[in-house]
């Protein structure tokens, strides 16, 4: 799935234009990514929930060369799925996933 | 911020819109991509970030009380992977170390 299917999925639900369509989902994505920046979590109940998490600096090596290098510090996110979503994977997602 | 902080922002953002319609489309946007995870499906937001499946191969481990052996079954785990973009915009001001 990508955002054109969402954008599709919005547009025969809605009635809306596909160009409305279009900008409410880039929309929904942009005001949750503005969030993120602001170092804000995203709850979404029923889905899951983002957390912007603050990373130290650390040393790492470049797995190439073996080269040792500080990791500088930096924001990350992490997605954690609720409960609901991870029954329905469970239920139906777990059988699929080797046939793709 | 929550998903009802989330309607307030977009229906302010989309001209026209009223509340009530954006919580209409914000909850089958997320009711979808559900749905596509339910199936097995890969999400791909463009510069917002990839959900995907992964496999948790069954394995056998100790249960480090009684050291009694078990047998971890296969499981199914969802994965998200922030996008470049997002990325970016949220280390503006750090310097890439990775790749």
């Amino acid at each position: 799935m990508t955002k054109a299917d969402l954008v599709e999925i919005i547009f025969e639900k809605v009635g809306l234009s596909k160009k409305e369509a279009q900008n409410i989902v880039e929309t929904i994505f942009d005001t949750i990514k503005e969030s993120f920046v602001e170092g804000e979590s995203v709850k979404l109940s029923g889905f899951g929930t983002f957390n912007v998490r603050q990373k130290r600096s650390r040393r790492g090596r470049n797995p190439k060369t073996g080269a040792e290098l500080e990791i500088t510090p930096r924001k990350v996110l992490t997605f954690r799925a609720s409960n609901q979503l991870k029954e329905m994977i469970e239920k139906n997602g777990a059988k699929s996933l080797g046939e793709r | 911020m929550t998903k009802s902080g989330l309607i307030e922002k977009v229906a302010q953002k989309v001209e026209g819109l009223t509340v009530k319609q954006t919580e209409m489309i914000i909850d089958t946007v997320f009711d979808s991509m559900r749905e596509s995870l339910a199936k097995g499906e890969k999400i791909e937001i463009r510069g917002f970030g990839n959900f995907r499946l992964r496999e948790r191969k069954p394995r056998k481990a100790r249960n480090p009380k009684t050291g009694e052996s078990v047998e971890v079954p296969r499981k199914v785990a969802l994965h998200f992977k922030m996008g470049k973009a997002l990325k970016e915009a949220l280390n503006i001001d750090v310097e890439d170390t990775e790749e």
